[in-house]
Parts: structure tokens; sequence; C-alpha cells
């Protein structure tokens, strides 16, 4: 029951709506990318992605229906992300499904953001084998989760500051690269020498057992950020792409180190990324070296089932609403709505 | 034709039905800012009493604005969903009509004046005509004080009402033959969003769910939120 899902997708500044079947089978993915309207404040503005997101809605709504051959009433489940993400995008998303669930008279299921990251890697391969080590890393989070079985999730780490996206975001901006950062750096970086400049890999060490428990899986990436800025400042002339290179090399190493401690430490049987910097290249060629070295079964989902996008949400909401049913017609959103997780 | 009224603009949100024989149903919440909690269980509540199904609502209305943004932005994505769900036209009405709307008795100027936060006010002018109301002066974002002198040179007998005209009140005193309305009318209201929309629909002035506009009359702070960007990639 409830296999034919719409999922909306409104958290930051991309609108999406797409149509999912059983949590398997896209039959559409619409994503409506605002990324040009915030890249002259090399920033998402809340206000102007909201705005957005009101003129976007229908379209991509039309659009979505249209391609998936679905009309409204076909349509079983309505579902939504609720957070996180900024609160005046939520409400659009969330508000429209509820609307759309109430004229269909179908179930309304409220979505966490970061379980759907999770679930893109299901919709692309559901034979994947639990548990599951996922290192989430997107502009907005870097988190390592052990994922034990559907709907059960233990927080391995995540980061004390700066997410790895807006490292690359901030780093880009200071060497005058535009916004969006992670392809940016990604491009620059392939003509440039990984290993020109030893920037810090914070916490990342031989041995993960001398570390205390609470920082094994967690990332820091503040102090690389501002060790770039001050490599540049002091030294004007080096070479840009050197720079970038030898930055995300050390992104890069100190996620995927951590990733392969995980997957030693829990006995996992697979590892996949998610999340908008799970399409840079470089760490996807480290991440899969990472997961043939310790044997364990390899997931990288498509670039853009990593960036934000609604088939993902609809694949979770199909899971949320098996185990835990419709969520209330008072839903509201929750900007720092946490990943469900295991205590 | 029966006309489903969204309001959201203000400090209350609100959700009515209607049609020729006036409005059948309406709810109002003016606690806080739960907008998006609180309306679409309204649009269910509202349903139920009037006793209709929704498919038989024959167009969306909608409160545009001006109005604070998050809690204007549920409204109005709840409204086109729904409009477009049904398949029905939309009928748009800025916030500061709906306001002056009530007072369409007086033979005073009205002046409807929104609390816009940050110490300015959303206002319009409104005079009465055959009918209704007919407005004199576009909608616009501004200090009380401003709209006080504007008053005071127009020197006419006024009536200023809406939650931001309550809150300056102070601001206000010194103007000769100024009545200030009371708390009743501070809001904008989904039963007057239904009654304007109503003869709207008569005159055929719709819009389709794409189409719809907000008034936003203020352009957007431009402040990077860090935290809860995602892209990244
Ligand atoms: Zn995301």
């Amino acid at each position: 029951m409830g296999d034919v899902v719409l999922g909306i997708e409104t958290s930051c500044d991309e609108t999406a709506v797409a149509v999912v079947e059983r949590a398997s089978v896209v039959r559409s993915s619409v994503v409506s990318s605002q990324i040009e309207q915030h890249a002259r404040f090399g920033g998402v503005v809340p206000e102007i992605a909201g705005r957005a997101h009101v003129q976007e809605l229908v379209p991509v709504l039309a659009e979505a229906l249209a391609t998936a051959g679905v009309e409204g009433p076909d349509v079983e489940v309505v579902a939504a992300t609720t957070g996180p993400g900024l609160v005046g995008s939520l409400l659009v998303g969330v508000s429209a499904a509820k609307a759309l669930s109430l004229v269909w008279g179908v179930p309304f299921v409220s979505v966490n953001h970061l379980e759907a990251h999770l679930y893109a890697s299901f919709l692309e391969e559901p034979d994947l084998e639990l548990p599951l080590v996922v290192l989430l890393v997107s502009g907005g989070h870097t988190m390592l989760v052990l994922m034990e079985d559907h709907g059960r999730y233990r927080l391995l780490g995540s980061t004390l500051d700066d997410a790895a996206g807006e490292a690359f975001d901030k780093v880009a901006r200071y060497l005058g690269l535009g916004y969006p950062g992670g392809p940016a750096i990604d491009a620059l970086a392939t003509g440039g020498d990984g290993s020109a400049f030893d920037y810090p890999r914070s916490m990342v060490q031989e041995n993960p057992d001398t570390l205390p428990d609470d920082r094994r899986y967690a990332f820091s990436f503040s102090g690389l950020k501002t060790a770039v800025v001050n490599h540049v400042r002091h030294d004007p002339d080096s070479p840009t792409a050197d720079v970038a290179a030898s930055f995300q090399e050390a992104v890069v190493d100190a996620l995927v180190t951590k990733a392969r401690w995980a997957v030693e430490a829990t006995g996992a049987r697979g590892a996949c990324l998610g999340g908008g910097v799970a399409a840079n290249s470089l760490l996807r060629e480290r991440f899969l070296d990472m997961c043939i070295g310790t044997g364990v079964r390899a997931f990288l989902p498509s670039r853009s089932m990593c960036t934000d996008n609604a088939a993902m949400v609809a694949a979770a909401g199909w899971w949320r609403f098996q185990s835990d049913g419709p969520s209330p017609l008072d839903t509201g959103a929750d900007p720092n709505q946490g990943l469900p997780l295991l205590s | 034709m029966l006309i489903l009224g969204i309001e959201s603009a203000g400090a209350q949100v609100g959700c009515a039905v209607g049609g020729h024989e006036g409005v059948l149903a309406s709810a109002h919440s003016g606690r806080g800012r739960r907008h998006a909690e609180a309306l679409a269980p309204q649009i269910e509540f509202v349903r139920c009493q009037a006793g209709i199904e929704l498919s038989e609502v024959g167009a969306v209305a909608v409160d545009v604005g001006p109005g604070l943004f998050t809690g204007l932005r549920v409204g109005i994505a709840t409204a086109v969903a729904l409009a477009y769900a049904l398949g029905v036209p939309m009928i748009p009405v800025p916030s500061l009509d709906l306001m002056a709307f009530p007072a369409r008795w007086t033979t005073r100027l009205i002046v409807p004046a929104l609390d816009a936060r940050r110490g300015e006010l959303f206002t319009a002018l409104f005079r009465r005509v055959p009918g209704g109301i007919q407005r004199i002066r576009e909608a616009g974002v501004g200090t009380p004080d401003e709209l006080s002198a504007e008053l005071e040179a127009l020197d006419e007998p006024t009536l200023l009402l809406g939650d931001g005209a309550l809150r300056h009140a102070e601001r206000f005193t010194g103007l000769r033959a100024m009545e200030m309305a009371e708390q009743g009318l501070a809001n904008p209201s989904a039963r007057s969003l239904v009654q304007l929309a109503h003869a709207r629909a008569m005159r055929e002035e719709f819009v389709q769910p794409w189409e719809l506009e907000p008034i936003y009359l203020r352009q957007p702070d431009v402040q990077i939120n860090w935290a809860t960007r995602e892209g990244g990639a």
C-alpha cells in the first residue's frame, strides 16, 4: 500500500518534486536549481530561496506529474522534507504537500532531509547490504552514520565546525573561484599537484584508538580553511591549482580515513556516500579504493542523486510510511531536525 | 461558485469558504507564528463545517501580501497547491484591500496599516465607492512618521486601522479628525477575503496558480546562511 509516492524537497536552494514507486522505481525526478540567483552573493540567501520556491513550485510539480505519466489522484502518499534546512524554504514544500494530501485524500508523510540522503543509495541499489556505513557530506552536513537497518541509525561522528561543502565554498571564495565552490575546486584541482602543500588534517593519525571516543569519527575543517588562507596570504605566488588540489587532498584524506576506521570498527558489509560533496571526483575515487582495500561493498550514488532531489525524499517517505504511517496535518517545519537516531 | 479563501499575511492565519449565500464557515487563529501548523487542519475543519467536499470548490482566493514573508509564503504555497490539484483558478487579493473592506461603510478616508516589523508599516489609502472600496494610493512600506505626515497633508476625516496603527498609535494622536479602529478590524480576515473574492470571481478576475505574484514590497535581506547550506557540489 502507498506504493506511488510524490516527494517534495525545498529545504535549501533546490525546488524538487519526484514520483517514485515502492522506493525503487523513479518515474520522474525534477529539480529546479536556484544556484544562479545566489551565485553573486557567494552563498544561499534565505529570503531569495524562499521566494524562488514559491515561484517554482507549480511548474516543477506539473512537470514531475507529467513526466511520470501520473494524474494527481494516482498518487498514494505525499512526502515532504520537514527539516533540517532553511525554515522559510521548508515551509513552502511542507505547506504544498499537506494541501495536495487534502485534495487527493491521501496520507502526508514528513521526511527528514538527512534520512532522505541515506536513501538516495537504496533508490539506485535496492540490494545494498546492511549494516552500512554512510559518509554524508554536503554544504550543511558532514557525518558518518552506521545504518543498522531501515530507520535504525547510529551517528558515529560529525563535524565540530564547518561542513565539508562549506569549507569548499569558503576556500573557493577566497581563491576567487566563484560559487558554488565544490565543482570549481574539483575542476581546478585536476590540473594541480595535491601533494604540493601539506595542509593540516584535523584529528587524523596513524592509530584511531589514541583518539578519545567523541573525537574518533569527528571532523573539523575550519583550521584547514584558515591554514589555506594564511598560506596564500604569505605566499601569493603559489599556483592556485596546487593550492586547490592540496586543499581538496586534505579534505578527502580526513573524510576517507575516518570512513575506513568506521568500516573496520563496525564490521559493516557495505559503505556508501551521500550529499552534494559526494559528487567530488577525488572523494569518489578514494572512497572506492578504501572499500576495495577493506573488502566491503561500495556504492557511489550517481551525481544527480548526491545533490538535493525529491526522489530520495519520496524513497525515504515510503520507508517511513511503512513503519510509522501518516504524519499529522499540523506538522510544521523544523530547521534543526536531527536524524532520528538509536540511543 | 464556492470559493475557498486563505489568509496568512499578518499575525493571524485563517481560512473561509463561501459563495453567493455569503461565508459558510471560517476559522482564524492568532497565536504566534505557527501558520504552517494551523492552516491545513483549519482547511479540513472549515470544509467539514461548511458541509462540502473540496472538489466542489470553484476557485481559491489568497491574500498575496504585503505581509510578513514567512507566514505569507505558507498561505500562498498552500493555496497554489490546492488550486493546482483541484484544477481551479485563483483570485489574488492584497492584504491591505482585505483590511479596508470591512470599513467600506465609512465616508472617511480608509487607511489600513499592517505591522511590517522593524518599526515600519505596510499602508495604502482607500475610499468608499458604490459597491465597495477603491484604492487611491498604492501599497507601500514606510515609518509611522511618514504615514502621519502624509495624512496630515491630506487633512481630511480618516479611519486608521490595523495592528501596525494600533502598535504605533501614539504617532497618530496629533492628527485632526482621525479615528482609530478597534482590535476587531486589526487583521486581514479570511471572511473578508471570500466576500471580496466572490465579487471578483463574478467579474472573472482570475489568475492561474503558476501566474500568482506575491506582493513583497521589500527586497530580500542579503544574509548568507552558511549553517544550513546544502549543495556544496
Ligand atoms: Zn541535502
